[in-house]
Formats: C-alpha cells, structure tokens, sequence
C-alpha cells in the first residue's frame, strides 16, 4: 500500500468522523422538531432533510457547488471570514455530511416515535421542563437510535463518492477519500490490483463499523 | 386545601363539563370509562388545555380562561399517579424515586426520600431496575416517586387497575398509610367501587363527561345494594386476633367477633356481604353461626326486591340485605330491636 493509500484511508476516517459528529446536534434538534413539536412549516423541512436521500449524489455536490462556489449564493458571506470551501477538507465533510445527514434523522427519529409520550407526561408532573426531560427522559432512551443513526451516517460517509468529487475534487492528500482513490486507480492502466486492496480495507472498515454498532445496540439491550 | 375545578372541554364529539369544589382530604371521582375521567386528571394535572373555565388550587391559579393563565404541569405540583406506573426504564428504582425531588425546591422538600423508602418497604429494591419489578412494586414506587415530589394534591388514574385482587389489596394499606402520614389530599379516579371506599371519603360520581352526584362514600355504596348487581359489602376494620378454640376473636370496636381466618397484627381489614347478615327478632336459642349480635335498625332503604337495613351495633355500623317480604314480616323499621346472626366463615380478609 501507497503513503498515499494510507492518507486516503486516514482522510476517509476524518471526514465520516467530522461529517458524523459536526451533524450529531443539528440531527438530535431536527429529529425533535420533527416528533415533539407542531411548528409549521414541519412537513417542508421533513422534506428538505430527506431530499439528499433520494437526489443523485453528483445533484446534491452541483447544487452545493452553486452555494459554496466563489461566485455562489454564500460567496460573499465566505470571502468576508476568507473561507474556503470547494477542494478542500471542509468541502469533502460538508458533501459527505449533507448525503449522510437524512439516515441520522431518520434513525433518531424512529428511535424518538419510539418513545411513549406518558413517559414525558410523567417527568412534567414531576417538575422536569421540556430540555430537562430532553436531557433525562429523551436522550437516553433514544440512545441506541442515536448511535446506529451515527453508524449508519459514518459508513455512508466512508463510501460518499458523487457529491464529494464534483464539491471537493480528487486531491490526493487534501480530498481524496478511499472511493475517490479507487476511482483513480481504476481509470490507471495496471492498478487494478492497487484499487482491489483499497476495496478489501473499505469493506474492512465497513465490518468493522457494524461490529461496534451490534456490540453497542446489545450493551443498550441488557441495561 | 381547598380546589376550585369549572371546566369545559371539547374533544371530537365528547364533551366535558365540570364544576366542584373540594376542601377536604380524600375523594374518589367514579364512572364507568369513557366517562371522562382521565380527561378530567390530564386536564387537572395540565397536561391537557381546557377550552374555557379555571381551575384554582388554594388561591393559585392553575388555569383561567379569562385572565389567559395556564400553568404547565411543571409549576403546577399537583402529583399523577398513572395507571401504568410510567417508571422511567431506563434508571433504577432509586433514581426513578428521587427524580421528582430533585426537581422539587429546597424550601418545599417536606418530605425525605429516607422515609418513603421506610414507608413503602423499598429498600431492598433501590438498586434493582425498574423492568425487573412485579406489577405491585412498580405501584409503590410510582407512588413513592409522585409523594416525593412533595405535591399539593396526588391525582391518582385508576392506579390499581390491571392489578390482581391480591396485590391490589397489598397495595391499598401502603396508598392509605403514606398518603396519611404525609397529609397529602387525594383524589383518586376509579371505575372500582370497591377501591373508591377503601381509598375515598367522599365521590364525585361521573357519567358521559358530567358530575352527576356528589355524595358520601358510604352513601354511594348504599345506593349501589339497591341498584348495583354486586350487592352491598360491609368493610370491617378488626385489630388483636386472638385464637379463640378452632377460630378466631378479634376486636371489633368495643366489642368481639368470631371468625374462621387468622388475621395478622395492627389493621386487618374484612369484607362481609350484606347477604351474609341474617336477622331473627328474637334471640335464636340455637344456631350454628358463631356470632349473635343484638342491634338496633338505624336506617331501612331500598325498594324493589332488595333492601338494606342499617344496623347499630354498640357504636359500630353494619348493613344487611333482605328482601322486602322478610322486611314485612318480622316489622324491621327504624328503631326496633334485632339479632343479626353471622357465620365465623362469612367474614373474607383483604389485607
């Protein structure tokens, strides 16, 4: 395996793991909304969130490409903080980020519907506000949602290759992921055994991320 | 305490509409489900907005249309005992005890964990999780929980259906005893007559989401021996067994009674139907039953071919139901003198 084999697979893991824990909050908040809360306006913002699930990925990195872009829609606002984004880290996090965002609200949000509402009714005529019983009732029985949600997000992000490439590129070292290297490889006359090893360590990494998803669902179950 | 309730409530095409005010300790609201009962407890508790009226708790307002007040069940403390316990699964018994009395003020923490933990017979059961408890232990730690958040008032929604007979009656002793001990008012919702007298003083009776009397306990299950299809049960409270040959003497009042069951120490509770009290006009010279009390009527009530007869037994109460031809017959009416004859086996405990 290549040095830069590894930086791709080094690179991989610190986008899922950014992409997984940056979307964390803001997937716990839009679940909520989504299940405790009648504000209106729900059923568009229910449908914004799970848009990238079914769009093309290479849609989702154009329409993020139109926002982030020097001349796009947040240009300005970007320039003002002298912020980069397309081709770089940050852009490969927010692509694989917005793919996977949906499967962790879908998933925390199962696990939320879940929940018996007496339970909240209960705390609330023990005293308990509503970010009280968030934090002691909500959280804590949602808790295995939450980490396959995060699972879920995480594996998908390892293999986000559509949006990522047309947002970020395919810069060895700066962008360029494990799907993106095989990509590359494939298109190498003779590196079909190069791209073969990668896939054999991405399916590794898949196990394993399944392995601590089981292991954990269990260590919930027996509490 | 006292507690305003005038509410109005609509909800498809059932309709609440309630006004009472109470002042003392222990009542009971009594229907049948779908009564309106358990909208009446979410309303009262906050957890359901009424359409229009108030609702004043010792001078606060807890709800009020008028001056748009609607207090969240969090400021409210008015304590829910569920139907369902709703013991949070995820924390232990002792977690799920103290939950409400950390949320309660300092200044107001009347009471310790220590001593329902000592109440309720808990302490062998901190540390186990909720998910391992029987149907009984749940109940007295959802109870424990709700009483330790030091509440003005206890909202108890048919807290011992779903429980079997005998757990039920494990369970009332402990309700009565806390409930006692700390001074908390109750008003406990029940479609169990029999659970309303043991836990309440006086009803609230409830039909189609509208109070349709208001009366004694008593006085309800008086009602129910006339129309009910139960009968009339008369509660006995006996303390002191003592064994007394094959059977047992226990303390009535002022006065013994024999009976086939051995009881335990302190309050022992007996049921006795009313069909099981046979009245002679004079003494009987010989008879198998073991217990011969000379009474005198205080009450005849009831038409149809069931009617009760009050009775007054050196200061102590009890009901008999006859039929109206024995009634005729032996020339029961208020203030004559009979002998009510009870089998030591008729008596069944409780707790």
């Amino acid at each position: 395996m290549s040095p830069q084999d590894i930086q791709a697979i080094v690179l991989s893991l610190k986008v899922a793991t950014a992409g997984t824990l940056l979307s964390l909050p803001l997937g716990i908040a839009t679940a909520y909304v989504l299940v405790f809360t009648r504000v209106p306006g729900r059923a568009l913002l229910e449908g914004l969130v799970n848009l990238p699930l079914v769009l093309p990925p290479v849609v989702i990195g154009y329409l993020l490409l139109l926002l982030f872009g020097q001349s796009g829609a947040l240009g300005p606002v970007l320039r003002f903080f002298d912020l980069r984004i397309i081709f770089t880290l940050k852009g490969a996090i927010i692509a694989s980020a917005v793919v996977g965002f949906p499967l962790l609200v879908r998933s925390i949000r199962i696990g939320m519907e879940g929940i018996d509402e007496q339970y909240l009714q209960a705390a609330r005529t023990l005293g308990a506000k509503w970010w009280d019983s968030m934090y002691t009732i909500i959280l804590p029985l949602s808790g295995p949602a939450i980490v396959a949600g995060m699972t879920l997000m995480f594996a998908r992000s390892l293999g986000e290759f559509g949006a990522t490439i047309i947002l970020a590129g395919n810069i060895p070292g700066v962008t360029q992921t494990i799907p993106l290297a095989i990509y590359e490889y494939t298109n190498t006359p003779g590196g079909d055994s190069m791209a073969l090893s990668l896939c054999l360590v991405s399916m590794g990494l898949s196990f394993v991320v399944l392995l601590i998803s089981e292991a954990s669902a269990r260590s919930f179950r027996k509490r | 305490m006292l507690f305003e309730v005038d509410v109005e409530k609509k909800i498809g095409d059932f309709s609440l509409e309630v006004a009472f005010s109470l002042s003392g300790k222990k009542y009971g609201i009594f229907g049948p489900s779908g009564s309106g009962k358990s909208t009446l407890m979410h309303i009262l508790a906050g957890l359901l907005k009424p359409d229009r009226g108030r609702i004043v708790l010792d001078g606060v307002p807890l709800f009020d249309s008028d001056r748009k007040i609607h207090l969240p069940p969090q400021q409210r403390r008015v304590g829910v005992v569920f139907q369902h316990s709703h013991l949070f699964p995820h924390m232990n018994v002792r977690r799920n005890l103290i939950y409400g009395w950390q949320r309660t003020p300092a200044v107001k923490r009347r009471i310790t964990p220590e001593a329902i933990i000592e109440a309720l017979n808990l302490e062998h059961l901190l540390e186990r999780g909720v998910n391992r408890l029987s149907g009984g232990e749940r109940q007295r730690v959802a109870l424990g929980r709700t009483v330790l958040s030091c509440p003005r008032l206890i909202l108890m929604d048919e807290p011992l259906t779903g429980l079997d007979q005998e757990l039920k009656f494990q369970i009332i002793p402990y309700l009565r005893k806390v409930l006692e001990q700390f001074g908390i008012p109750l008003l406990f919702i029940s479609h169990s007559l029999e659970e309303i007298r043991l836990m309440t003083d006086e009803v609230l009776v409830f039909e189609q989401g509208r109070i349709e009397q208001r009366l004694a306990v008593e006085d309800l299950a008086r009602r129910h021996l006339v129309s009910g299809s139960r009968g009339y049960a008369n509660l006995l409270n006996l303390t002191s067994p003592r064994p007394h040959g094959d059977l047992w003497s226990y303390q009535w009042g002022s006065s013994q009674l024999i009976l086939a069951e051995p009881g335990g120490s302190g309050d022992n509770l007996f049921v006795l139907g009313a069909k099981d009290i046979t009245l002679f006009k004079r003494h009987p010279v010989a008879t198998s039953a073991r217990n011969l009390l000379p009474c005198l009527v205080s009450d005849v009530f009831g038409d149809g071919n069931r009617m009760g007869v009050a009775l007054d037994f050196k200061g102590s109460h009890l009901v008999s139901q006859i039929v109206p031809e024995s009634v005729r017959e032996l020339d029961i009416r208020k203030g004559v003198e009979v002998v009510a004859v009870i089998k030591a086996s008729a008596f069944r405990r409780l707790y």
